[in-house]
């Protein structure tokens, strides 16, 4: 059929069937090609009820409950329902402020239109007791509603800055996570943070078909889609909350950090950071915020895993046992010392019996015997020059983890500090240091950071004489497959053999008479064999930090301990004791040195930091 | 009495059929787009449906009147009588009316509501008719367009005033009636080119309209003066300077002159070509390259002012509205919420809809204005793709068949009718569906036979049979 071309009849027909096509190309691209129209389509008519799960448990090793699970109401306000409302009565029962109510309530009136029928938060977390007063005035309240939420309930006093809390999503977060809704919560700090995946659950949601306003027209097929809540779930922490309760109450009115470990596991059993976040103040922390983050201590800064301090002379038995590693002394090797080592700038020494050998060294802490150890490590020949020299021993030291994070599960752990030939190269000009100028590290000075938690693995490794599990805070979790590599050794680069030989210096240290020049001999336990390393670490702060490792028994070590204390003075009059303590409390199931014990718990060591 | 009888014969079924099936639609669609389950009998009549079904009984009945009882001579005598009554109606509404949704466009007699533009749009297709079947009436003479033009201008500048601007706009829509009586179909086209130059400049830029506008004037201009190949050549060797011109600037040459923008050195580009079709013109004598310089300069200086007006010209709202059809500004909430929840709900439809009355999003009321300028989402959502272009169909269906009677038509006055009518329908079926499905801006006019309201519904009817009526006239 020709269509006649002339006929201005047919030319509007063809401009009309033109449109017509653009217009059923259009709706199949809306309908039948586009997808997001039908999602977004659901979204929009379907009102979810959240559902909100109890979160996860978590237990102490031997099944207390460190944090639980306690129910609190969200009150919800639907300004749009709001009928001769007693704005007195309902504020004397959630003791809210009636101003401001009044205040809020006008605000809800002047957005009507915008709110429509939605709910919105009134008053968030209201205990059950205010709650059940509630209920028997709801009659009373058109338009306010309660939703069920769980918040954490914390019967142990202990271990705040180690569980963490947990506060309601933000917007950054939002951002970040979309997967989570405004509401939610989710864990800030520790445990809570690390195993925010195990712990949250999974929410729920009750769906109801509703309208433009929000207004809900009804529950969708009878409640046939609606997902129950599936609740978080429980972990067990590897920590001991008789013995952190104890040690926190030893650390009181002292800064620093205690840390546990067990040395054939790598599970933490105690880690302090003093002073720490109080239990009491975590479930409602957004009340304490401000002022826990104004306090110039620092109660959230965990200092276990996030302080590179200056590890002082315990720092010698890695030395001393690179040093017999590299062949450059053995047992029978000695050096004499008269109040220090004198070469160079020299390195001072406190007055003990001279000469020493590897096991008097350590026991007496000499620091004449480590300066010239680490001078052969350093101007070894074997090696071509310092610098490959000093590469070898930074080898040897990253073997213990030192300046690296280990990996554990604790947030926000620190690798420390671990200098590094750039960095002398800068400081003294590439070529142009020897083993004189960084002699400080052959003690445990100078540019060497080393948090808590790196020691206690020290100590760890020490006492599994020559390897170490990664710490970590959990035991174990319902249903779940834990990181596996806790359970993996990672070994020095020092043979076992090797660690024999030093673990007789730490054992004299402690359990050597008095009188023989054991630095420790005061922390002595008849029986627990307590095997340790003082330090006192100089620092540009004030007095020196009081340090602190060891393990006990010597044979088969049941725990690993490094305690520190900032600006406490010697290691041998603070940490050792602490440290001490700590071990007979969790070997023996109390403490017998009621003095000791006394004297620790009473002594207020904050009064030497400077604020 | 015998030879009316046979005259009823001939009515044209298939036109009343469509008419049946189309209202019957819109009577359901309006019902499922308001329906819930507390009144859901279709006569409940304190509901929109209900209320509709009166509006169709109504309907008919003023459809049989005009079918059987009204003379139909009497439109050619009273049109111009109809016309200025409407015209006064229009003036009066601005000063009576009740104000619905920010335009003043509307009478209030007890509980009903009616709009004198949509009488207007009768009147006037009436006034033209019986103006241009007068014997002496010759479109090319200079007066009778002045004439034309003010018959269609002065009702629309009415309903301007009432701030209908939708209603105003199926007033352009007279054009096909002018260009089917002998107005040069290159006033269409140029139209149509303006148009586009217009919404490529906002959506784009005015670089990309001038290109395009070079490339079409070139293209005229090769066709025109029948050597094709030099056409088709200076668009190859030009086209790629053009696009490229912005990096004109980094040329080292050139780069005393590097604060110029892209459009500016756009320009420069162009002028060699410009200045050479100008000799070609002058020198050749060509009326055909006179016309296309011209248009060229022309639409230059529309792709410069359409900024300007879309600025001062149009209101905050309309302005909004465009840009966001064109994709310019995204506002999900506020300008284009409406098409966006429109969209929404013709696009869950998918093939083959939800089914009747299982529509989530026009039930719960996210479209808005469902039930009038919206209600083709109603149709979308619940039957989808198919029953979507069903609809479209029956629209196309309606105004060809119209068109066809139009042209069969002794009479001039019914066929410039004829014309009238399906000019409007299809100006209402286009901006009515194309808006619901993001094709056009939102402009707030009903689709024909469909969408909820009495006032709209006796106006198409009347409109519609006035002209079935008209054509019983030619078995006379």
């Amino acid at each position: 059929m020709a269509v006649d071309l002339k006929s201005k009849k047919n030319l509007l027909i063809i401009g009309l069937l033109i449109v017509a096509i653009v217009m059923v190309l259009q709706l199949f691209n809306l309908q039948i090609l586009d997808e997001q129209y039908k999602i977004t389509a659901s979204n929009n008519a379907f009102r979810y009820d959240v559902r909100y799960p109890a979160r996860g448990i978590i237990f102490d090793r031997n099944g207390n409950i460190l944090v639980g699970n306690q129910t609190a109401y969200d009150i919800m306000i639907t300004p749009y329902e709001i009928k001769d409302l007693d704005t007195a009565d309902l504020c004397s029962i959630f003791d809210l402020n009636i101003e401001d109510v009044r205040k809020t309530l006008a605000d809800y009136r002047k957005n009507r239109r915008r709110i429509g029928y939605q709910s919105l938060p009134f008053v968030k977390q209201v205990s059950p007791e205010q709650y059940s007063v509630f209920l028997e005035k709801a009659y009373k309240f058109n338009g306010f509603s309660a939703i069920p939420r769980t918040i954490r309930d914390y019967p142990y006093n202990a271990c705040g800055n180690l569980l963490g809390y947990i506060s309601e999503a933000d917007s950054t977060f939002l951002r970040k996570n979309p997967e989570y809704r405004r509401g939610d919560y989710i864990g800030r700090t520790g445990i809570e943070l690390s195993y925010e995946g195990i712990l949250k659950g999974e929410k729920g949601y009750n769906i109801f078909l509703r309208d433009v306003h929000n207004k809900v027209k009804s529950s969708f097929s009878e409640g046939e889609y609606d997902k129950d809540a599936v609740p978080g779930k429980n972990i067990v922490a590897s920590i001991d909350a008789e013995l952190q309760q104890y040690v926190e109450m030893l650390m009181q009115n002292k800064v620093g950090s205690v840390v546990a470990i067990e040395p054939s596991t790598g599970e933490i059993l105690t880690l302090v950071s003093s002073p720490g976040l109080e239990v009491s103040k975590l479930a409602s922390i957004n009340k304490y915020y401000n002022e826990i983050v104004n306090d110039p201590l620092k109660p959230m800064f965990n200092r276990a895993v996030m302080s590179p301090y200056p590890p002082g002379s315990v720092f010698k038995l890695v030395n001393g046992l690179i040093a017999l590693q590299e062949g450059v002394i053995d047992t029978a090797t000695t050096y004499p010392c008269n109040m220090g080592y004198k070469v160079g700038r020299g390195i001072a020494c406190h007055a003990h019996p001279s000469p020493t050998n590897l096991t008097t060294s350590i026991m007496m802490s000499c620091n004449a015997y480590y300066a010239n150890a680490f001078r052969l490590i350093i101007d070894n020949p074997a090696y071509p020059n310092v610098t490959s020299a000093f590469e070898k021993w930074r080898e040897y030291v990253k073997s213990f983890g030192f300046g690296l994070k280990l990996g554990s599960d604790l947030p926000g752990e620190q690798g420390g500090v671990l200098p590094s030939t750039e960095g002398y190269d800068k400081i003294h000009g590439k070529d142009r240091w020897k083993s004189l100028s960084i002699i400080s590290l052959s003690i445990g000075q100078g540019e060497l950071g080393t948090t808590p938690l790196h020691l206690a693995n020290l100590a760890a490794t020490i006492a599994n004489r020559g390897y170490y599990h990664t710490p970590h805070i959990i035991k174990n979790a319902e249903d779940t497959i834990l990181n596996q590599s806790f359970s993996e050794r990672h070994y020095t680069m020092v043979d076992t053999s090797n660690f024999k030989k030093i673990i007789e210096g730490m054992y004299l240290a402690v359990n050597a008479p008095p009188g023989s020049g054991a630095t420790a001999w005061r922390v002595a336990v008849p029986g627990l064999d307590i095997c340790g390393k003082t330090g006192t670490a100089e620092n540009p702060h004030g007095k020196d930090h009081s340090v602190f490792i060891c393990f006990a028994p010597k044979d088969n070590p049941k725990i690993a301990v490094a305690a520190y204390i900032e600006n406490a003075g010697f290691g041998a009059t603070w940490a050792a004791p602490v440290a001490s303590l700590l071990i007979e409390k969790y070997l023996k199931g109390s403490v017998g040195r009621k003095e000791l014990e006394e004297r620790i718990v009473n002594s207020n060591l904050i009064q030497n930091i400077r604020k | 009495m015998k030879r009316a009888f046979n005259l009823y014969k001939k009515l044209d079924w298939p036109l009343i059929i469509t008419y049946l099936v189309l209202v019957l639609i819109g009577w359901i669609s309006v019902f499922a787009s308001v329906y819930d389950e507390e009144h859901a009998h279709i006569l409940d009549l304190s509901q929109r449906y209900g209320m509709q079904f009166i509006w169709i009984v109504t309907s008919m009945v003023i459809a049989i009147l005009i079918l059987f009882v009204v003379n139909p001579k009497l439109y050619n005598v009273t049109a111009w009588a109809l016309y200025f009554l409407s015209l006064l109606l229009l003036f009066a509404v601005i000063f009576v009316g009740v104000e619905v949704n920010g335009s003043k466009s509307w009478f209030m007699i007890g509980p009903f509501r009616f709009q004198p533009a949509e009488l207007a749009k009768i009147t006037t297709s009436l006034a033209l008719a019986t103006m241009m079947s007068a014997y002496n009436f010759k479109l090319k003479q200079f007066s009778s367009l002045l004439k034309v033009g003010l018959t269609i201008l002065v009702p629309m500048a009415l309903i301007i005033m009432e701030k209908e601007t939708g209603s105003a706009l199926v007033f352009a829509s007279f054009i096909f009636v002018l260009y089917r009586e002998g107005l040069s179909g290159w006033i269409l086209m140029f139209g149509i080119l303006a148009i586009s130059l217009f919404v490529l400049t906002l959506a784009f830029s005015p670089f990309v309209s001038i290109i395009v506008l070079f490339a079409l004037s070139v293209i005229a201009a090769a066709l025109f003066s029948r050597r094709f190949i030099q056409g088709v050549l200076t668009l190859a060797i030009s086209l790629p300077i053009l696009i490229f011109s912005p990096l004109l600037g980094e040329v080292k040459l050139l780069s005393f002159a590097s604060g110029l923008n892209n459009v500016e050195w756009l320009a420069i580009a162009i002028s060699p070509f410009f200045i050479y079709y100008l000799f070609k013109t002058i020198k050749e004598r060509s009326l055909y390259l006179r016309y296309i310089l011209i248009s060229f300069i022309a639409a230059l200086l529309l792709i410069f002012s359409v900024q300007f007006f879309f600025e001062e010209v149009l209101q905050d709202h309309q302005r909004a509205r465009i840009e966001n059809l064109l994709g310019v500004t995204e506002d999900l909430q506020g300008a284009g919420y409406n098409v966006h929840q429109s969209k929404i709900a013709i696009g869950s439809g998918g093939i083959v809809g939800k089914g009747f009355l299982k529509g989530t999003q026009t039930k719960f009321n996210f479209v808005p204005e469902q039930s009038t300028d919206f209600i083709f989402c109603t149709i979308g959502e619940e039957w989808g793709f198919i029953g979507s272009v069903g609809l479209i169909g029956l629209f196309i269906f309606l105004i060809i068949r119209i068109l066809t009677l139009a042209e069969k038509q002794k009479d001039t006055f019914s066929r410039i009718y004829g014309y009238s009518l399906a000019s409007v329908l299809f100006l209402h079926f286009f901006i009515n569906i194309g808006m619901t499905i993001g094709i056009m801006p939102v402009i707030g006019i009903p689709l024909p036979f469909i969408s909820y309201g009495g006032s709209s519904l006796w106006a198409f009817t009347i409109f519609l049979f006035i002209f079935i009526r008209l054509d019983l006239e030619r078995w006379r």
